[in-house]
């Protein structure tokens, strides 16, 4: 390996000017080694796929490692409409949207507030906000869970008589735990805007509402998309948070029911890969039509160090 | 000084921390602040800043407090006091914690010796003009879309003893050799780790190729004229030009390997040699006997580990600002 990034690396050396057109036949130890990755990286996926393809009948006669038999989508609507995949995703949705929507609104007030006026604890609250977002969400498990439990309320509002079991406390957990990460970002992202900007609005007299509003927040749109893009995909993804909070099955969002598939399906790898397709696919959709945001979104948080 | 109030940042400044900090601009904002501007300003910081003292740092601080009572979770008024006792009792009575310890480590060193140097390698590698270099980026980054527990799924497909790919690929499905990669406690830890390093290495490649596009070419021009080889090139010159973005990774890695949690929990819910602390912490919480002290003390040890490189990072990020 060491060997092969050396003789592309000295390749890379020998034409200086870095554009002067690839030459691809100083590159094959490169595409050697890239091919053999890309494949055994394909693999895990490209099984799973495979397996929800076919059904259960034909890989119990032919065997997994086979390719004869039926290919079809059985699997696929079996898990949607047996498996409760429809309410799962749908659980999944009342809970990202708000809380990414929440998540961004509260991090751009913050991170107007410490990037664009002149305060005494800005950084201190910087601080604070990002440091939350690093912990490990284990450490605040404990006193998270038995606060929910032991906060009684109507049970016209959750049939617990508590906060547990309830989207409410999930959607909350995840605007605190990600505001951090957002507020850093963001505050980042304002602190390199121009201070002329809110001065000269200053001066016409627009008050700090009409300053976040009308100035900041549209020049901020690039960072909310890549931010946005980011944290669908984070609290789509989570797993440990509705574990924690959501005791009845089918509350839970698809991340974490995934989990329950496997105990429910033990023999039936063709339904369980199915249900692992169907939860891939939002972030693949997300990831083709939104990749720069992405990608932009993940580097954002990194630039700065 | 940490009190000395942040300057703006000049126009002409693109970047925040290099900002020059002596220059007081703003100094006078504050007084030109109107009342209803006072107000709009408190609750700007005052709402997300109970949120997140609400949520995450009260929690935090009951975490530390919970560690030193003896609880079972259901009434509040049976909280007693229990001095250091669950920090003896997860020490010296219970078995699962010093492997979990070993496993964290174990999991830190994997990800910090081998997925992460493999994401270097494959961002320098692509970072050349090679032919389909951003369908090979594709690639590589495709499992950082997944959640954990979701790889850990797709991995189970591929790991298991009758049906798995890999027992069929080696050979051993169906008979007696064929190998529980996740089942068996001894080749557990390692097939987890692989799982995990599938979506690291993906992690860190994005991150070095933005990395490697903010080097300045002139650099390594003058490395090149200077008689230096690739490697030393690359060592001596590229990769200290990219501090920021490798202060960023070794934080990164390090929480990764603290915050493992849903591979393992989706795996076996964290038992049978895939003992990790986040995961003991739930095991003690959600468990029939509820052991709330317990749990806790494992999350206080878990907290104070990952203290170090929270402090490494915030010392990094915000120590040029706050030295003003």
């Amino acid at each position: 390996m060491s060997i092969t990034a050396a003789r592309t690396a000295g390749n890379n050396n020998a034409n200086v000017r870095p554009r002067s057109g690839s030459r691809p036949k100083r590159h094959y130890g490169t595409h050697i080694f890239l091919v053999v990755m890309a494949v055994m990286w394909l693999i895990p996926l490209g099984w799973a796929l495979y397996t929800a393809l076919r059904p259960v009948a034909s890989t119990n006669e032919h065997g997994y490692f086979s390719v004869a038999g039926a290919f079809n989508f059985d699997n696929f609507v079996q898990a949607w409409t047996q498996g409760g995949f429809a309410t799962y995703f749908w659980n999944s949705v009342i809970i990202t949207v708000p809380a990414v929507l929440v998540t961004l609104f509260l991090a751009s007030l913050m991170a107007f507030a410490v990037s664009r006026v002149n305060w005494k604890f800005n950084i201190t609250l910087l601080i604070m906000f990002t440091a939350g977002n690093l912990l490990p969400p284990q450490v605040l498990a404990a006193p998270l869970f038995e606060m929910a439990k032991h906060l009684e309320v109507p049970y016209s509002f959750s049939d617990s008589g508590n906060l547990l079991n309830t989207y409410i406390v999930v959607i909350a957990i995840h605007v605190a735990f990600q505001m951090g990460f957002c507020t850093f970002v963001l505050s980042n992202y304002m602190k390199a805007l121009s201070a002329d900007l809110t001065e000269a609005a200053l001066v016409d007299g627009a008050g700090i509402w009409r300053q976040y509003r009308e100035i900041i927040m549209p020049l901020c749109r690039p960072a909310f998309a890549a931010l946005g893009t980011l944290e669908v995909i984070f609290i789509y993804n989570d797993y440990f948070w509705p574990l924690l909070f959501i005791q009845s099955g089918n509350r839970l969002p698809i991340t974490t029911a995934i989990n329950n598939l496997q105990g429910q399906f033990l023999s039936n790898y063709n339904l369980l890969a199915a249900g692992a397709v169907i939860t891939v696919i939002p972030t693949l959709v997300i990831y083709l039509l939104l990749q720069r945001q992405f990608v932009a979104g993940l580097t954002l948080g990194s630039s700065k160090g | 000084m940490s009190s000395t109030a942040q300057e703006l940042i000049p126009p002409e400044s693109r970047d925040p921390a290099n900002a020059p900090s002596k220059r007081r601009p703003g100094r006078g904002r504050v007084r030109r602040l109107s009342s209803s501007d006072k107000i709009v300003l408190a609750l700007m910081v005052g709402i997300p800043t109970m949120v997140e003292l609400a949520l995450v740092w009260l929690p935090t601080l009951m975490s530390i407090g919970l560690s030193f009572t003896r609880w079972n979770g259901l009434d509040l008024a049976d909280i007693r006091s229990a001095g250091t006792d669950n920090y003896q009792f997860i020490s010296q009575d219970y078995p699962p914690f010093w492997p979990a310890l070993q496993h964290n480590m174990l999991w830190l060193l994997f990800l910090a010796l081998i997925a992460t140097p493999l994401g270097l390698l494959l961002a320098v590698l692509l970072d050349q003009n090679i032919r389909g270099s951003k369908i090979y980026q594709s690639i590589f980054f495709a499992p950082v879309m997944l959640s954990l527990a979701l790889i850990g799924i797709i991995w189970q497909l591929f790991y298991q003893r009758d049906n798995g790919l890999l027992n069929f690929l080696l050979g051993t499905a169906g008979t007696p050799q064929a190998v529980d990669w996740f089942g068996d406690s001894s080749v557990n830890i390692w097939a987890a780790l692989i799982a995990a390093t599938w979506r690291h290495a993906g992690y860190v490649m994005l991150l070095y190729l933005a990395g490697l596009k903010g080097v300045d070419p002139s650099l390594k021009e003058a490395a090149a004229i200077d008689g230096a080889s690739a490697v030393q090139t690359f060592f001596r010159v590229v990769f200290p030009a990219m501090r920021p973005i490798n202060i960023v990774i070794v934080v990164i890695t390090i929480i990764e390997s603290l915050r493992a949690f849903d591979v393992v929990y989706v795996i076996n819910r964290g038992t049978n040699g895939l003992e990790m602390l986040s995961a003991l912490v739930i095991q003690n919480l959600v468990g029939e006997g509820q052991v709330i002290g317990v749990g806790s003390a494992l999350a206080v040890v878990l907290l104070v580990i990952s203290l170090v490189p929270i402090v490494f990072y915030l010392s990094r990020t915000f120590g040029k600002e706050s030295k003003a």
